[in-house]
């Protein structure tokens, strides 16, 4: 197989257990050496440095978090960078930051050993030992896979937010759909040691390449196809002069959470408001009717056009 | 002929008992010094290739039931009579019990943590030396303890091959029909592997994964 991973990209391995998509990730760190094939990063083949010299470049975390027992929260989080040789004040500097980053007080976890934090604290820290020598690329095998649903989807909204932050390249595998289109640029769905759909998320729920992507992804599920598309794409123009009963939405939050809120308060329309909050429009629910079912451009926009500036 | 608890020889002789205490102590050390230099790499190895794992451990368990005074009088005719034979004796019993708990406590160690210590670019050398090694540590330090109050008391042997320590009190009390010189052996000896036992423990408490289970518990 072939695929390349654009710089700064979210890129989700999705299919089903042993469908190849954690070989892969270890490919890429060498944890298992290709037999025949080239990967690489940035240009340079990633056989052209020893394999721990590579692996210090790229951050990797496990569902099991690795987090090693006997060290402390701060010691996990500063063992790539005493390996890769910074100085002490710059590695404590860094731990402090990262832990802040990653919602965890400093002060109040450094200390603690791994086995001190709830599961979702560990796979946090986890995810700090990941970042901490600044790496460009990040793998990540199902990090949050034995999380409860709660922790998971917090977390996944954090590790949206952090990679809006910093930028990092990701490559993240996972069995689960709603976690895939929730975090994904871009998903790759496996079976059986191939590729066998590479796309974003809203064309792959739209347009399945075969039955099995199709029964994989629930590409029946309108909702979760809603969710993939933001306000402003069904936006009719025009502003009611009456305030409605409900709410406005936010012209880049998705059509899901729009028509939940129309449903929710029984309106025929909602007041559709800009980042400023002023009106620019309504939606009611022929609009989203339409979106759901238009066919999708391949350079329609997946990500809210506000929240995409920040991303690098 | 006096029965029943005579403490007069631990008394009046406690410079002689506190003297074979020490040569007994010297002993044990050495015996456990000398087994844990062949049993490290013997452990590793074990632990490492694992079609060696069952054929190490078990000569070794082998080696073990072979009675421990037959062991030592078999010695006799290669190495004579003394602290030399006592020491072989002493090493070979040894190695069940510090490369059993070296094996169990290399491979005991969780295999993700392993991964995600070589998958963050952490050498071979780097993840044995700050991750295999400090988990396994509680298990090797409980094998090293184990061979330590064993060998404390099948050092009392030794005396039977005239190589010293506590033995003597016991074999020169058996043979004088001298009960309190018994008792005095008798009581130094279990002072002795009671004491060392502590002091194992003590050093287990101290290792960085009991620090941190203590912090969970504590």
């Amino acid at each position: 197989m072939t695929f390349t991973v654009a710089a700064s990209q979210f890129v989700v391995l999705l299919g089903p257990s042993g469908c190849g998509k954690t070989t892969l990730l270890k490919l890429v760190n060498r944890l298992y050496e290709p037999t025949s094939g080239t990967i690489a990063i940035n240009g340079i083949d990633t056989r052209s440095l020893p394999a721990p010299a590579l692996r210090r470049r790229i951050g990797y975390v496990i569902q099991q978090t690795g987090l090693f027992p006997h060290m402390r929260v701060g010691e996990n989080v500063a063992v790539v960078p005493r390996l890769v040789g910074w100085d002490k004040r710059r590695t404590a500097a860094r731990v402090d930051e990262l832990l802040e980053l990653v919602g965890l007080p400093a002060e109040e976890y450094r200390r603690r050993y791994p086995a001190q934090l709830s599961g979702g604290q560990q796979q946090r820290v986890g995810l700090a030992r990941a970042l901490a020598a600044e790496p460009s690329t990040l793998l990540m095998d199902e990090p949050f896979g034995a999380l409860d649903a709660i922790t998971r989807g917090r977390l996944q909204d954090e590790l949206r937010h952090i990679h809006g932050l910093l930028g990092q390249t990701v490559i993240f595998v996972t069995h689960d759909v709603e976690e895939a289109v929730r975090l994904a640029d871009r998903i790759v769905v496996m079976r059986d040691g191939r590729i066998v759909q590479d796309d974003t998320p809203l064309r792959i729920l739209s347009h399945p390449a075969d039955d099995f992507v199709r029964d994989l992804v629930g590409a029946s599920d309108v909702l979760r196809r809603l969710s993939l598309i933001p306000v402003h794409q069904a936006i009719r123009s025009g502003i009611p002069d009456a305030a409605d009963r409900c709410p406005p939405v936010t012209a880049s939050q998705n059509l899901r959470t729009a028509l939940n809120l129309l449903l929710d308060c029984g309106a025929p329309r909602l007041v559709v408001v800009d980042a400023d909050a002023r009106p620019i429009g309504t939606l009611d629910l022929e609009a989203i009717q339409q979106a759901a079912t238009v066919d999708v451009a391949s350079d329609s926009p997946i990500v809210p056009p506000d929240i995409a500036p920040t991303r690098r | 002929m006096k029965r029943g608890f005579d403490l007069s020889y631990l008394t009046e002789e406690w410079r002689k008992v506190l003297e074979l205490t020490l040569d007994h102590l010297q002993l044990t050390l050495l015996a456990i010094g000398l087994a844990l230099v062949i049993a490290a790499p013997l452990g590793i190895a074990a632990a490492r290739y694992r079609w060696l794992t069952f054929p190490v451990l078990g000569m070794l368990g082998a080696l073990y039931t072979v009675p421990s005074l037959a062991f030592l009088v078999f010695l006799i005719p290669s190495l004579g009579i003394g602290r030399e034979p006592t020491l072989v004796a002493l090493v070979v019993y040894a190695q069940i019990f510090v490369v059993r708990n070296i094996v169990a406590g290399l491979q005991g160690v969780d295999a993700p943590t392993l991964e995600a210590a070589a998958g963050i670019g952490m050498t071979a050398w780097q993840v044995f030396r700050r991750v295999r090694l400090p988990l396994a540590l509680p298990v090797i330090l409980a094998g090293v303890r184990t061979a330590l109050t064993t060998t404390i008391g099948l050092a009392t042997l030794a005396a039977a091959i005239d190589a010293g320590g506590l033995g003597t009190l016991l074999f020169d009390g058996i043979a004088r029909a001298y009960n309190a010189m018994i008792l005095a052996g008798a009581i130094a000896i279990a002072a002795l592997a009671i004491a060392i036992d502590l002091v194992m423990r003590l050093l287990e408490r101290l290792t960085p994964l009991a620090r941190a289970e203590r912090a969970r518990s504590g």
